[in-house]
């Protein structure tokens, strides 16, 4: 292997030898498949775990109300699920409309201050401030101003959403490369042309990972706002089936919610895969 | 390009001045520079680095503007950057996003014209690119992407093609090829090329002249004619013509400061290789 004759035209993701930033590390390092054989060893060992954790709760005999067996959890989901679909859309309806409102503000926000310095320099610390601030917290406050509808929950998506899509995108704007600008500018470009051409293509490996973080923080608040209050919702069906002591049923939403989560992942490695694939 | 015009200098910088306003006071980078660049003609200008030649070359594309003095193209001053004025950056300079094809489609969008098609096909194939146009930038070697770039900066048909330390990344055997190639585009297109490097012997083998930069703030210190026809061949890089020339000039950018030392540091090699027989 380390005889190989370096050549330039196959760079494999994930080498990250001519990549100078490694921001898209998130995409880069994850673990691509490659063979079937790699594809047979991860479903050998999924088989073994998933086995072994079912044998070893039925040979204990640990009750049902701890942790049921992987077997009853399946059938819990497979027989529940028309009950729990309506919820699953429930919560898809805010995280799609938080995230999508959030996201939007978050990359316009993003693209105007990088333009001024100055400005960015003062709005700066407030930026933090909302990402750090888990968003939360505003829930019940939310739902005393707005009620337990969609309204208190989207309003939190977004709210958790657009800083982490900002505070990305804007690393990504202000990478200023002012060779290309100049090349750009050589040309006679304007500088919606110099945006658009340049800055904008510059900044996508950085916007894709804020929305990638974006996403998943939205998913992580609607399901914890939907846990405060209202009736409906997969973080509602959590505390539903945990008061019930209905416990795989209870498995079976942290398993769609799981699923959602690595959706989200998988969604936005193959937009990188393919439009941001020429920096890691 | 007649021969009428040659008393019109192709590109013509009169009493170039720039001062750069930064953070630790002013920085005066060229003093009243005055050079002209006749229609068909390579000019090379070396100089000790920090000499103002980049600041030079930046200001013959209009890229930026000058404190006082001017650039005239054909006897127009120019404002900003010309569509007749092409450039070739340091390293290449490609958009790592696209690959080679829309490297080289990159200025006519930004023009908003069609692509000369038969036209880049053509100086893809001089420079040996055929083929790669769907390659992206990664994917290929320096010394291809500095191609690419060549290509990209002649797709528009400029006259005058500005290039700025553009080997300066590559390995000196990769150089050597790319200076025969610009040799050879020159044969083909006859633009005239101002080129910065930092390499006398690049100056030597591609100019026809050789501008001298003085240490900053720039100003022509001294020009040299390089007689020689082309094409040129090695050989020629090797005669004592061109080895004197090439001491002259490095005594020229280093002199002043290394005189004190040099004496003896030549002496002293001059022994070893007569001891070596």
């Amino acid at each position: 292997m380390s005889d190989a004759i370096p050549e330039f035209s196959k760079s494999k993701s994930g080498d990250g030898q001519e990549v100078s930033l490694t921001n898209l590390s998130a995409f880069a390092s994850g673990p691509g498949i490659k063979s079937g054989k790699e594809v047979a060893a991860i479903i050998a060992v999924a088989v073994v775990i998933i086995g072994g954790i079912e044998l070893a709760l039925r040979l204990f005999h640990v009750p049902l109300y701890i942790m049921p067996p992987p077997s009853s959890i399946a059938y819990a989901l497979f027989d529940e699920f028309p009950l729990i679909a309506p919820h699953l859309g429930y919560t898809l309806v805010e995280l799609v409309s938080g995230f999508a409102i959030g996201a939007v503000v978050g990359l316009v926000l993003a693209a105007v201050i990088t333009q001024f310095p100055f400005a960015e320099k003062i709005v700066a610390p407030y930026i933090l401030l909302l990402v750090t601030t888990p968003m939360l917290a505003l829930v019940p406050l939310l739902i005393l101003r707005f009620g337990f509808g969609y309204t208190p929950r989207i309003i939190a998506v977004a709210l958790a959403a657009g800083p982490m899509v900002m505070i990305n995108a804007a690393t990504g704007f202000r990478r200023v490369d002012s060779a290309k600008i100049a090349l750009a500018r050589s040309y006679g470009a304007s500088t919606l042309q110099i945006f658009w051409k340049i800055r904008a293509p510059m900044a996508l490996p950085m916007i894709l990972v804020g929305l990638m973080i974006g996403a998943i923080f939205g998913l992580l608040t609607a399901v914890g706002a939907e846990m405060v209050g209202g009736g409906f919702g997969l973080g509602n069906r959590l505390t539903t089936y945990s008061s019930m002591i209905q416990m795989p049923q209870f498995f079976a939403v942290v398993l769609i919610l799981s699923t959602l989560g690595i959706l989200i992942y998988v969604l936005f490695f193959l937009i990188g895969k393919k439009w941001a694939s020429w920096e890691a | 390009m007649n021969a009428g015009e040659t008393t019109t200098p192709k590109l013509g910088v009169q009493a170039a001045t720039k001062i750069y306003h930064t953070a630790s006071g002013d920085l005066l980078a060229l003093d009243r520079c005055s050079l002209d660049v006749r229609a068909n003609e390579i000019v090379s200008i070396v100089g000790p680095s920090g000499c103002g030649k980049t600041t030079l070359l930046w200001s013959m594309s209009g890229l930026h503007g000058l404190t006082s003095g001017e650039i005239r193209l054909d006897g127009v001053k120019i404002a900003g950057p010309h569509p007749d004025i092409g450039i070739v950056f340091q390293e290449a300079n490609l958009l790592p996003w696209r690959n080679l094809d829309a490297n080289i489609r990159f200025p006519f969008e930004i023009k908003g014209e069609k692509p000369d098609r038969a036209w880049i096909a053509h100086l893809l194939n001089r420079v040996g690119l055929d083929g790669f146009g769907g390659k992206f930038p990664r994917e290929l070697s320096g010394g291809m992407q500095q191609r690419a770039a060549i290509v990209r900066a002649l797709a528009l048909k400029p006259s005058v093609l500005l290039m700025d330390e553009p080997f300066g990344a590559l390995d000196s055997f990769t150089r050597e090829e790319m200076n025969r190639l610009v040799e050879e585009i020159w044969l083909d297109t006859k633009t005239t090329i101002v080129f910065i490097t930092h390499s006398i012997e690049e100056a030597i083998f591609l100019s026809d002249r050789v501008v001298v930069l003085s240490a900053r703030p720039g100003k022509v210190a001294k020009e040299y004619r390089v007689p020689f026809a082309r094409p040129r061949s090695l050989e020629i890089m090797a005669t004592k013509e061109v080895f004197d020339l090439t001491n002259r000039i490095k005594m020229d950018i280093v002199g002043e400061r290394a005189r004190p030392k040099a004496p003896e540091q030549e002496r002293a090699s001059a022994e070893i290789v007569r001891i070596r027989p």
